[in-house]
């Protein structure tokens, strides 16, 4: 444990050194992301002549915006990452180094996230002048929104490390974590609002993990909870990630004794 | 017509290549119905709310959409990949390999590479389109449909354009791949009309970055809604913007000194 807190920050390091590398190729693929703002344009030409269900143009534009801040704060890429080296057999030289290789990726991608800032605070500021009424008078929910953050990105980084470990055994991990994102697009709140679903279908979303990827932090920055209800949710998204957590593990022992190091 | 036998080649050659992964064409043909699903539900929800929204109702919306899953299925079927590979090329230096074919280099790398299953998307949208129909209870007019193909030609050369322009940045600067991402990323505001933006933004879709054209126009076309000054005005621009694309490309690649040597 010792060991790790000393190699930890260095990893920490070493990552950012690399994100500043490929900076600009880092800010194109942040820019790429524009599927919220994408789904505002409909929904604000929607609430032209009104509200929407109880969402005005100005709700419509905080609730994208913190979509947007929200995924661009907690990417992780790692299962490309993974399935790459797999296959190339480059994974060989991590399982060498004296640290988890989940642990080694997992330090690459949070290294990232201060580059990652660089976009997100002119969305922040964007999103403070334009919708600043809609926002959350809440400190507590800006308080519990830092663990949810970090909550929603283990979440996310998990997930992809999962389906990652199935590159061990088969070929199409990548696909896999392609339809998962479908689902997660829908039922996370990315594209929708998940208030803006049918009873059912939000019935279904709201036990998934999938909103606690993203639409949690969301509704904290806009103050749909009480400061009860938030501490729930919070604490069902840290089950979650312990859940999730325990699974990653199990799929990557399981998933290395399949690994025969191809070309290593 | 010889370049007509080069690009029949190419097709043939690009096909018989990615079929021999069919696992992947199954696994890949499933993922593109799944995200055709997912395009649908934001737009399905929308309506739920409002009968009409920018002007445009329910199966009007449908007409555009299916124009876009359409045109990003030949987007990232056959173009992007096809271009990525010319990258690629670049990056390694055995692009003089192609060069050095006695047909023209454009023609060689535009087909090179496809993945037939984006078809898939092709034939779900003409599907959209049907069910699009049904809800307006009358089929389109034959002059209509005639007029919404000729724009969806051009619309095919206006992306196939940008392309080859991002390509002939791969020239200059090497580390383009994600700039195409980056535009394929953009492309995806070409699922609304137009009219859905205002102010600067429809001025840019429209004149800069011709998304308008793309699918706006001939859904319009197809809708018996658009005149025939706009729609002579867009082919119009299309070629030229076409023959500028070519120009850049004829003088990228006569500047390119290979990575190799």
């Amino acid at each position: 444990m010792t060991r790790l807190l000393r190699l930890y920050p260095q990893l920490l390091r070493t990552g950012f050194a690399e994100a500043v590398a490929y900076r600009a190729e880092f800010l194109i693929w942040m820019f790429s992301t524009n599927m919220p703002l994408v789904m505002l344009a409909i929904w604000a030409a929607a609430a032209r002549s009104g509200p929407v269900s109880g969402y005005s143009q100005e709700g419509f534009a905080a609730y994208y915006l913190a979509t947007l801040l929200v995924r661009l704060m907690t990417g992780a890429w790692v299962v490309w990452e993974m399935t790459m080296e797999i296959r190339q057999g480059t994974l060989a030289l991590r399982l060498l180094r004296p640290i988890h290789p989940l642990l080694q990726w997992s330090a690459d991608n949070l290294a990232a996230i201060p580059m990652r800032g660089v976009v997100a605070i002119p969305v922040a500021a964007i999103l403070l002048y334009v919708a600043r009424s809609e926002l959350s008078h809440d400190w507590f929910s800006w308080l519990l929104l830092f663990p949810a953050l970090l909550g929603a990105w283990l979440l996310y980084f998990l997930v992809q490390a999962i389906i990652g470990t199935f590159a061990l055994r088969f070929e199409s991990a990548a696909s896999l974590f392609d339809a998962w994102l479908g689902f997660s697009n829908i039922l996370s709140g990315y594209l929708v609002p998940l208030d803006l679903f049918p009873r059912a279908v939000r019935s279904v979303a709201v036990v998934l993990p999938f909103r606690f990827q993203l639409s949690f932090p969301v509704e904290l920055m806009l103050g749909r909870w009480s400061r009860g209800e938030a501490l729930e949710l919070l604490v069902a998204q840290w089950a979650y990630v312990l859940l999730f957590l325990g699974l990653a593990r199990v799929a990557w022992r399981s998933g290395l004794r399949h690994y025969a190091a191809y070309g290593g | 017509m010889r370049a007509l036998r080069v690009v029949r080649a190419q097709l043939r050659a690009s096909i018989a290549t990615a079929l021999q992964y069919r696992f992947e064409f199954a696994v890949e043909g499933a993922l593109a119905l799944l995200w055709m699903g997912v395009t649908l539900v934001p737009l399905i929800v929308v309506f739920g709310t409002r009968e009409s929204v920018a002007g445009w109702t329910f199966p009007e919306m449908l007409v555009v959409l299916g124009w876009f899953v359409a045109l990003k299925g030949i987007l990232e079927g056959t173009l992007s990949p096809s271009l990525l590979q010319v990258i690629e090329h670049v990056r390694k230096g055995t692009l003089d390999f192609v060069l050095l074919k006695p047909a023209d280099a454009q023609l060689l790398v535009s087909l090179s590479k496809i993945e037939p299953w984006r078809m898939i998307d092709v034939a779900g949208a003409a599907i959209i389109l049907v069910v699009a129909f049904q809800h307006i209870g009358h089929p389109p007019a034959f002059a209509d449909l005639l007029l919404a193909a000729l724009l969806l030609c051009s619309a095919v050369l206006v992306l196939y354009s940008i392309a080859i322009l991002v390509v002939s940045i791969a020239f200059v600067a090497v580390r383009v791949d994600n700039l195409l991402y980056l535009f394929q990323s953009v492309f995806d505001v070409a699922r609304w009309p137009s009219s859905v933006f205002r102010g600067a933004l429809a001025i840019i879709f429209t004149f800069v970055l011709p998304l308008a054209l793309m699918t706006t126009y001939p859904s319009l076309a197809l809708l018996g809604k658009l005149n025939l000054r706009t729609a002579v005005a867009a082919v119009a621009g299309t070629l030229l913007f076409a023959a500028v694309a070519r120009g850049i490309w004829i003088v990228s690649i006569r500047r390119y000194t290979s990575a190799s040597s």
